[in-house]
């Protein structure tokens, strides 16, 4: 990505801009379905968590979920957009057999959320402001099966019906990082708010992603979406690819036709599902079945008053109080319980040490191992023992690290890791004159030089030292000593 | 007693508790006057084990005094509501074989309180249809003749069995469902009382739907008292509806006794339809004549919208029944044309499920509904029925109540209109009305044609006041004096 100074991406008649837009669909996190009473949880044997209603059956109703509405107002507070107290709900008319009604329920011309918008982080720790067009609720669709049979399709509707929030950006970004970055900020909000659990392993988050390419200044190109794009690196992938596929075309003096497209990670490519003139007529109308949904001022205020403190806040908040570095706060407020490991650790010690503890030795640990920081087998007050060891000089940095990784692996903290193992710091000036005799007598030569004027070798001696020492020497304290018999 | 069958619900009601008849006996009475009347072919499903046993248990609890309000009264279920258990079939192929684990909030009130199903009445398919004939089961037959003469008469439609049945006497009450007059023109043509009550009064949850915001389910019976003590039965708040109506339900049963006295009635000017036959026309002057004798005073009003009516009802309706109907794709149940490839099965299985009308109503309501389309019929439509329901805002401020006769002509022969989709259409003229501005209207039979045959009126009130409505309705009945009934000439001797 060399060729792609400042956003741009270079061809051969120049420089041209991406302009990408991002439908986010994610799943509300609720017991139940959106219209149905029906289990809204992941997994399960095909069809065991489908009711008649999900199914389409003869005369079977949907009825609103509270909580999806509830979860819906949350989210769009947390985007900072305006809840529409008014929305309605629309039946979007396709005929394929993972969708039982014949149609899906979703909202069309009046959302429930109206603008709004998102800050990203980018990687040099500024930030951007992403508009958010809007947010409204619709149902899933089930799942179609075409492997289990040489003939047949199966269909599972353990989906049908489970409540999404399709987030709809403005066409905003520029750049693949952006949208990457945008993904992950909207992933963190909806995760604080509890609102979406962000697997997007799972499906619970994916993306529907709008590419166009243009000259700098010049208008809109013509889009394509590409269509249920599961991961943020493939949400990368795939606009740098569509981009170079769409500037390839427009270079060749062809024209882009706006179509929906998938992306082929295996192949790196992406390539049309169906165009413009495939495209299903929807005939949206106002599903009858359903009164528009009117909420209070009072129940928009009663969530309202629930929110948490959301990334934004958190991280001008650890910049604030902690005196982090904006990097470090983006990263350590990404996920709300890395945020409040942090905060753990941080409370009464000094804060950026804690950081960088936890963004080192523990976030490298944990990738190691695969997990998460739930599930870290140290806990916060275990990591500030280890901090409060190194501050009243009972280890060294060094020593440290290698207390934290047997921390790490059995579970046990820092003062009985220190206790069993004999690695508490040598600070004891008599034992480490000896020590330091001992070095200074094997080196006579580089003593000479020393005293000759190449005073860097004070890092050997201390290296010498500390080996002599079996690294439990307090380096304060050797340095200080091997100064005053050098120079004295 | 001479025939158990003769007996209102509200006599049978008395009986059974005084116990001088007991369930049993009402029961086989009505099942053996069903046996009898197979040549109606007002039944899709008769039901009579179903209804023993439920008679049985009436029986039990008549016997204990743990009486419930319908106990032990046969009841005709238009063959649109699910009953869980029992064939429900929308009279259509597609839904042949369909039998629903599932029973309609409606027919579950009705068991609730006591009633006795003897059977699943014909209908048009899908409800779609006035006269009865696009019911994949065949037409059902009117028990009313032409004087001096045998020529097959439809009983209306869509809830043509259901209404039939009632005539006929073959139940003593039945359910309906009117979307664009479905309940009150079949009640017209057999000369029997139906009443579809508020949009919302009733659940539609468990109703096979044909247009959501205009279906309503509602009740035939012989007289008005009867329909009020049904419709009692069946209303109220569903929280499976969400367009249900939370709000109490009255005693419809003591309203129809109060009188129209002082009351101010709306005769609409625009329901002097061209074509009209001059005795519809007369028996609507009569009708405001009795009710100024028992001391009402009829006003003309004005529903300046009502020429817009049907077309605005035949854009909406099929719109909504368009994407109501996708559902029935041969995948998860019904008729499935198995075909290797997906597209081909949905058509052939829709195309072999699905009659002339309800495809018919699929194309127009699909064509309404297209981008490029929608605003100049779907949204048109939809903003005539916001000034049709004003009309009636405006009238209603000025009455409360309003007299129409229920449909444009008596009964007509099978066949006659069936082949002229509007001269068909043309049958809703004055009932669509009620059900776009989603207002209660009765049909109740006022006299007789000169040919012999049914006529109605019906009473249009303001919503939620279906009390007005009957005591209008009542009002009228006591005046027509309406005690004609058709020969029993479908009898097999």
């Amino acid at each position: 990505m060399s060729d792609r100074a400042s956003g741009l991406i270079k061809g051969e008649t120049g420089d041209w801009e991406m302009v990408i837009g991002l439908e986010v669909h994610a799943q509300v996190v609720s017991q139940a379905k959106l219209f149905s009473g029906a289990s809204a949880t992941y997994g399960g044997d095909p069809n065991a968590k489908v009711s008649l209603i999900d199914a389409g059956f003869p005369g079977m109703l949907p009825s609103i979920n509270r909580v999806c509405v509830e979860q819906a107002v949350r989210t769009g507070l947390g985007l900072r957009a305006r809840i529409n107290l008014t929305s309605v709900f629309d039946r979007k008319n396709y005929f394929y057999p993972d969708l039982p009604a014949g149609y899906q329920i979703s909202q069309y011309k009046q959302p429930i959320v109206g603008e709004g918008e998102v800050e990203i982080d980018l990687p040099d720790g500024s930030t951007r402001r992403i508009g958010i067009e809007r947010l409204h609720l619709e149902q899933d669709a089930g799942k179609s099966l075409h492997d289990q049979h040489p003939r047949f399709s199966y269909v599972d509707l353990n989906r049908a019906g489970v409540a999404l929030m399709e987030i709809v950006s403005k066409p905003d970004l520029r750049t693949p990082e952006e949208a990457g970055a945008y993904v992950r900020k909207l992933r963190s909000i909806l995760r604080y708010l509890g609102t979406c659990d962000g697997n997007m392993e799972e499906g619970s988050l994916r993306a529907d992603v709008n590419v166009s390419v243009r000259k700098p200044g010049a208008p809109l190109g013509t889009r394509c979406e590409i269509k249920n794009v599961n991961s943020v690196r493939f949400v990368m992938q795939a606009i740098e690819i569509e981009a170079r596929r769409q500037i390839r075309v427009l270079e060749e003096g062809g024209k882009i036709d706006q179509e929906t497209r998938l992306y082929d990670p295996n192949k790196g490519e992406t390539r049309a599902m169906r165009s413009k003139e495939e495209a299903h007529d929807y005939r949206y109308f106002p599903d009858p079945d359903l009164l528009p949904l009117v909420l209070s001022e009072d129940f928009v205020g009663a969530i309202r008053a629930t929110l948490p403190e959301l990334p934004d806040d958190k991280k001008a908040r650890f910049i604030r109080d902690y005196g982090l570095p904006a990097y470090d706060a983006m990263v350590l407020v990404a996920e709300k319980e890395t945020a409040a490991y942090y905060e753990a650790v941080a409370q009464g010690r000094d804060p950026k040490t804690a950081a960088n503890w936890v963004m080192g030795d523990l976030f490298g640990l944990l990738n190691k191992a695969g997990r998460d920081i739930a599930e870290s087998p140290v806990s916060p007050a275990a990591l500030g023992g280890l901090l409060d060891l190194i501050a009243d000089g009972t280890l060294s940095g060094r020593l440290a690290k290698d207390v934290f990784a047997l921390m790490f692996e059995s579970g046990k903290d820092a003062a009985a890791i220190v206790e069993d193992k004999g690695l508490k710091q040598v600070s004891d000036t008599g034992a480490l004159e000896a020590a330091i005799s001992d070095v200074l007598a094997k080196e006579t030569a580089k003593v000479a030089e020393y005293k000759a004027g190449k005073v860097k070798l004070l890092g050997y001696f201390m290296g010498q030292v500390m080996k002599a020492t079996g690294g439990k020497a307090n380096p304060g304290v050797v340095q200080e000593l091997l100064k005053k018999r050098l120079e004295g | 007693m001479s025939d158990l069958t003769d007996l209102t619900l509200v006599e049978a009601q008395a009986a059974l508790r005084r116990r001088a008849v007991s369930a049993h006996e009402l029961v086989e009475a009505h099942l053996r006057a069903i046996q009898d009347a197979n040549v109606l072919n007002c039944f899709i499903t008769e039901t009579p084990l179903h209804a023993r046993n439920q008679a049985k248990e009436a029986d039990r609890r008549l016997a204990h005094g743990e009486a419930r309000p319908l106990e032990g009264i046969p009841l005709a279920i238009k063959d649109l509501f699910c009953t869980k258990g029992v064939g429900t079939t929308a009279a259509s192929e597609i839904l042949r074989d369909f039998t629903p684990p599932y029973e309609s909030t409606v027919t579950t009130r009705l068991w609730a309180a006591g009633g006795v199903l003897v059977g699943k009445t014909n209908l048009d398919e899908f409800a779609m249809g006035s006269s009865n004939e696009t019911s994949a089961l065949g037409p059902v037959l009117n028990p009313w003749r032409r004087q001096g003469s045998d020529a097959r008469l439809t009983p209306g439609g869509s809830s043509g069995g259901s209404a039939a049945a009632i005539a006929a006497r073959l139940a003593l009450g039945a359910t309906g469902t009117d979307t664009g007059g479905s309940i009150r023109q079949p009640a017209a043509f057999t000369g029997t009382v139906g009443i579809k009550p508020t949009y919302g009064r009733c659940s539609r949850f468990g109703i096979i739907a044909f247009a959501s915001s205009l279906d309503q389910a509602g009740v035939f019976a012989r007289n008005v008292e009867d329909a009020a003590v049904l419709l009692r039965e069946i209303s109220g708040f569903d929280p499976a509806d969400s367009t249900s109506a939370d709000r109490p339900v009255p005693d419809f049963q003591a309203a129809t006794k109060r009188g129209v006295k002082g009351m101010r009635i709306g005769i609409p000017k625009e329901y002097r339809v061209p074509g009209m036959p001059g005795e519809i026309d007369a028996l609507w002057t009569q009708g405001a004549k009795w009710l100024e004798a028992q001391g009402a005073t009829c006003v003309e009003v004005s529903l300046p919208h009502t020429k817009y009516a049907l077309p605005a009802y035949y854009v909406i309706a099929p719109a909504e029944a368009s994407s109501n109907l996708a559902r029935y794709d041969g995948v998860r149940y019904g008729l499935r044309i198995p075909e290797t490839d997906l597209i081909d099965q949905y058509e052939k299985s829709r195309a072999a499920g699905f009659g002339k009308e309800v495809r018919r109503r699929i194309m127009i309501g699909t064509y309404a509904l297209s981008a490029g389309y929608y605003d100049a019929y779907y949204l048109k439509a939809q903003k005539v029925r916001a000034l049709i329901a004003r009309d009636f805002d405006l009238a209603f401020a000025k009455v409360d109540a309003i007299l129409t006769p229920t449909a444009p002509s008596a009964a007509f022969g099978l066949g006659e209109k069936s082949a002229d989709p509007i001269a068909m259409y043309l049958n809703d003229v004055f009932t669509v009305t009620g059900n776009l501005a989603g207002i209660p209207g009765i049909s109740v039979p006022a006299g007789l044609s000169a040919e012999g045959l049914p006529l109605g009126l019906q009473v249009l009130g303001k919503a939620f006041d279906e009390e007005t409505v009957f005591r209008v309705g009542r009002a009228i009945e006591e005046a027509a004096a309406f005690n004609s009934r058709p020969a029993a000439w479908w009898r097999t001797p």
